[in-house]
């Protein structure tokens, strides 16, 4: 049996620990309520634009001087799948499960006999891929520095796989993240980026406009590529935002929990300590009183 | 006037105002307009310069850039990167800043840093414009 002073070393750490876990549970909290209110904060720009873009894709779907961007570039051998992840975890399964997705996805893919390339943001992502797919993974973005998510962050990671497409390194990009369902459910998903024609036909509400035709200046095809590449920074910006809650919010829950087993697992020990120390004064009152007997 | 136009203002990160106003003047790409309540739908490509924004006779002048204003019959959207209110730039901060993006295209060695540096600079450039005028 352990002794007294290892019990009481024992509960001395797991008191540590619970200390340090509760500590992140609030930090998580404060930082969960500032991620969602930017993912709020985001969202009246992400809906006009996928609005002004549902209107003039519309428009342009048809005409032969579509973008690819737009349209695609007519094949889909090669896939890009963008993993979203923390940089940190201690999480729960939030990184686990994103990557699990994307492993899935890649084996998929695989199969159906495509060239898969793997971009990962977050470092924790790309931890868990590496072992499997470092052959595939061409760029890892780490966000640890970054202060805030912010358009610029989102700007870097979009200029950089527009210049991939317009290099023709792949043909159809996906973004692989989380979707924050709430504070406790977070559940990984993939969409379709570019092209961005099926995106913006699975999810944008449809615009207001009445019917009313709208006057574009100059003209909507150069409206529409000009605003294109910034349709897809503003994606991954969103995507980022949503993440970074659903992130926060796993973390939460996780330090949640683990606060409360280090509760459970102190009241347990104290019950073992005291019930050794009891134990201990049994054993000498009774030498004590069998010494005594003895004389 | 009676009518008011409806005018939001919307930046990646937040949006910026929304309201009712008067009139607002928008540059864009190919020269300013105005936009008065019950405008046509219209969409156009902004200009990095300043939006001019009058509300009860008083006008506010802010620096938008990279942006996209857009015309419903609810109203007038700007899709804005960046907007500062004028009266807020910090012109020496700028100089300064305008001197290290001519230096950095100065020293930039990839394709993609010259963009960049090139873009920097247009952006400062267009907002000291703003500034002076």
């Amino acid at each position: 049996m352990a002794s007294l002073k290892d019990l009481r070393n024992r509960i001395a750490s797991v008191k540590s620990t619970q200390k340090i876990t509760k500590a992140m549970q609030m930090v998580s909290a404060a930082k969960l309520r500032r991620a969602q209110e930017a993912a709020e904060a985001a969202r009246p720009y992400a809906g006009r634009m996928a609005a002004v873009m549902a209107n003039l894709s519309n428009s342009m779907a048809g005409t032969p001087g579509a973008s690819p961007l737009l349209v695609g570039t007519g094949s889909d051998e090669t896939r890009l799948l963008l993993v979203m992840t923390a940089d940190r975890g201690l999480c729960g399964g939030f990184n686990t499960n994103i990557a699990r997705l994307a492993r899935a996805r890649v084996n998929e893919l695989q199969r159906a006999g495509k060239t898969v390339k793997i971009i990962c943001v977050g470092k924790k992502g790309f931890d868990q891929l590496k072992r499997q797919f470092a052959s595939l993974i061409i760029k890892m973005f780490d966000l640890k520095s970054e202060k805030t998510l912010n358009g610029a962050v989102a700007g870097r990671i979009g200029d950089e796989i527009t210049h991939m497409f317009e290099a023709g390194e792949f043909d159809v990009c996906e973004i692989l993240a989380s979707e924050f369902v709430s504070v406790i459910s977070q559940k990984p998903y993939s969409k379709v980026l570019i092209p961005a024609i099926d995106a913006i036909e699975d999810g944008a509400d449809r615009p207001d406009t009445d019917g009313s035709v709208y006057d574009a200046e100059p003209d909507e095809e150069s409206i529409l590529n000009a605003l294109l590449p910034r349709y897809i920074t503003t994606v991954i910006l969103s995507t980022l935002l949503e993440n970074s809650a659903g992130e926060m919010g796993a973390r939460m829950a996780a330090m949640d929990n683990a606060t409360r087993n280090a509760g459970e697992l102190i009241d347990k020990l104290n019950l073992l300590y005291n019930r050794t120390r009891q134990a201990q004064i049994t054993t000498e009152l009774t030498e004590i009183i069998s010494g005594a007997e003895a004389l | 006037m009676a009518d008011k136009l409806h005018f939001d203002l919307v930046s990646p990160e937040r949006r910026l105002f929304a309201g009712e106003v008067d009139m607002v003047v928008v540059p864009g790409e190919d020269g300013d307009f105005g936009v008065l309540p019950k405008h046509a739908p219209f969409m156009s490509v902004i200009r990095s310069g300043a939006i001019i924004v009058t509300t009860d006779g008083v006008a506010e002048r802010t620096f938008i850039h990279g942006g996209f204003a857009e015309v419903t019959p609810e109203g007038l959207t700007i899709l804005a990167e960046e907007a500062i209110p004028v009266s807020e730039i910090d012109v020496a901060a700028l100089e300064q800043d305008l001197k290290n993006a001519q230096e950095d295209l100065g020293v930039a060695k990839s394709e993609m840093e010259v963009e960049q540096a090139q873009g920097r600079i247009e952006r400062l450039e267009a907002m000291r414009t703003t500034v002076a005028n």
